[in-house]
């Protein structure tokens, strides 16, 4: 009944062509957090600028990124856009698709947090002649961000996990990717995927990690 | 010169300022006193924009408040306000507390509003906590820290409001100090508070609100020694 034989070697004569995919892993998820990070930041002051067309653009786009499957939001980025004739390729579209998601859940992250910052303090920055943006630029944002930050940690690894899904997109030089392939040529399903899952926990536990060092260097109020 | 006139103010079906007439002349040290709901903490923030009002106007050194064309940002800066939360930025250390708005308001270069902070920082006595976030400090280091911050962008007049009520018992005192140092260093300033001792040593007129109408305005002695008010006899009877 369990006669499978482990190959392990296999895995780790491959392991050189995995660390190079789980670095283009890394690189897609920081990229797509930090257009995210942008993003929903635009998407935060939409929301508080009292326009209804702004406000209504980023409530449509929070309500989709969090609402639907992350594979769709990356399949329309890559066959949905194709379709209109715009061809990305499976890298940026991956990037894009994540990104969009990201954007979403920080931008639903920030409102959160800005709930939790007194009135008064816009108040007391506008009463010594600031202008709205100043304001929160200098004295909301800043704490918005502090609040936001571990919660933005989760949404980091959970880009990094997200990454995995463009290999339906044709995604061949991610960790995902590489594994698929080695996978495809060996058969060796349970040990590639084993090794690339660990190489996935390792990266997203140094990442939750780095970041709580980083917050305690960041805010010391 | 601030002249109110004829202001009045309502929040949804309650008329908080009732038609308030009033002029403060530069120099001059007005308090505020009055039941809570009188009107008196509303009618500061009408008079630096922060509210808006439903008739009169509110003139400041001859700008109308509340005119369409006025640049409330430009305006704000020759009123300081105090509130009764000291609304410290707390992810500021107290010297940036202070630099704050006259770097990024002002355009004043970080040394010229350092050099600033820091003088106003030890005139209110906090000279020795420059580097020390607001969480560290009692409530009356941090009330302290507000007074500094507006007295930052030079002001011409000083808005207190209530500015003791939020603070344990025992550090009123320290901040009513630097209010009577300001006073005595002929600042204008108009302060709402509860604190009657402080309004009869240190104003030069006391107004009485009660129910958004200013009921009594007199020199203190007057005010204090002989209300002719009959809800500021009651008023005074129940506070002393």
């Amino acid at each position: 009944m369990f006669s499978y034989n482990f190959h392990w070697n296999q895995a780790f004569k491959a392991l050189p062509q995995m660390l190079d995919g789980a670095l283009v892993t890394l690189q897609i998820a920081l990229l797509s957090m930090a257009i995210g990070l942008v993003v929903a930041l635009a998407l935060t002051l939409f929301r508080l600028s009292g326009n209804r067309i702004l406000n209504g653009f980023a409530t449509v786009w929070v309500e989709i990124a969090r609402n639907t499957p992350a594979l769709f939001q990356i399949y329309m980025a890559h066959f949905g856009l194709g379709s209109f004739g715009i061809h990305l390729s499976p890298y940026t579209a991956l990037l894009i698709g994540i990104a969009f998601n990201n954007a979403g859940y920080l931008a639903e992250n920030f409102r959160g947090a800005l709930k939790a910052i007194p009135e008064t303090q816009t108040r007391a920055g506008r009463s010594l002649g600031m202008t709205p943006l100043q304001a929160f630029r200098y004295i909301v944002m800043p704490q918005m961000l502090r609040i936001a930050f571990l919660p933005a940690t989760n949404q980091m690894v959970w880009a990094i996990l997200m990454t995995s899904l463009g290999v339906t997109v044709g995604m061949n030089t991610d960790l995902a990717g590489v594994t698929q392939a080695l996978n495809a040529v060996s058969f060796r399903t349970f040990e590639f995927f084993a090794l690339a899952a660990v190489i996935y926990y390792v990266i997203a536990k140094a990442v939750t990690v780095l970041a709580r060092l980083a917050a305690a260097r960041m805010f010391r109020y | 010169m601030i002249e109110i006139e004829n202001v009045r103010k309502s929040f949804g079906q309650l008329e908080v300022l009732k038609g308030i007439n009033l002029t403060v002349q530069k120099g001059e040290v007005l308090t505020i006193i009055g039941g809570s709901g009188s009107g008196k903490s509303t009618l500061l923030t009408c008079i630096n924009g922060l509210e808006t009002i439903d008739a009169g106007r509110i003139v400041v050194d001859g700008t109308d408040v509340h005119a369409k064309a006025t640049d409330l940002n430009k305006l704000r800066r020759k009123l300081g306000i105090v509130f009764q939360q000291f609304n410290a930025f707390p992810h500021l250390t107290v010297l940036e507390n202070v630099m704050l708005a006259p770097v990024k308001v002002l355009g004043q270069s970080k040394a010229e509003a350092e050099a600033m902070a820091v003088k106003q920082l030890t005139h209110v006595g906090l000279g020795d906590k420059l580097k020390v976030y607001p969480s560290r400090m009692s409530g009356g280091q941090q009330q302290r820290m507000a007074i500094a911050r507006a007295l930052a962008m030079s002001p011409a007049y000083m808005l207190f409001d209530e500015v003791t009520s939020a603070l344990d018992p025992q550090l009123v005192g320290e901040v009513l100090d630097t209010l009577r140092m300001l006073a005595s260093e002929g600042m204008t300033m108009i302060c709402v508070t509860h604190e009657m001792k402080f309004a009869r040593e240190v104003s030069d007129r006391v107004a009485f609100f009660h129910k958004g109408v200013m009921a009594e305005i007199a020199p203190p002695e007057e005010l204090f020694g002989a209300p002719k008010n009959p809800e500021l006899q009651t008023f005074l009877a129940a506070t002393h």
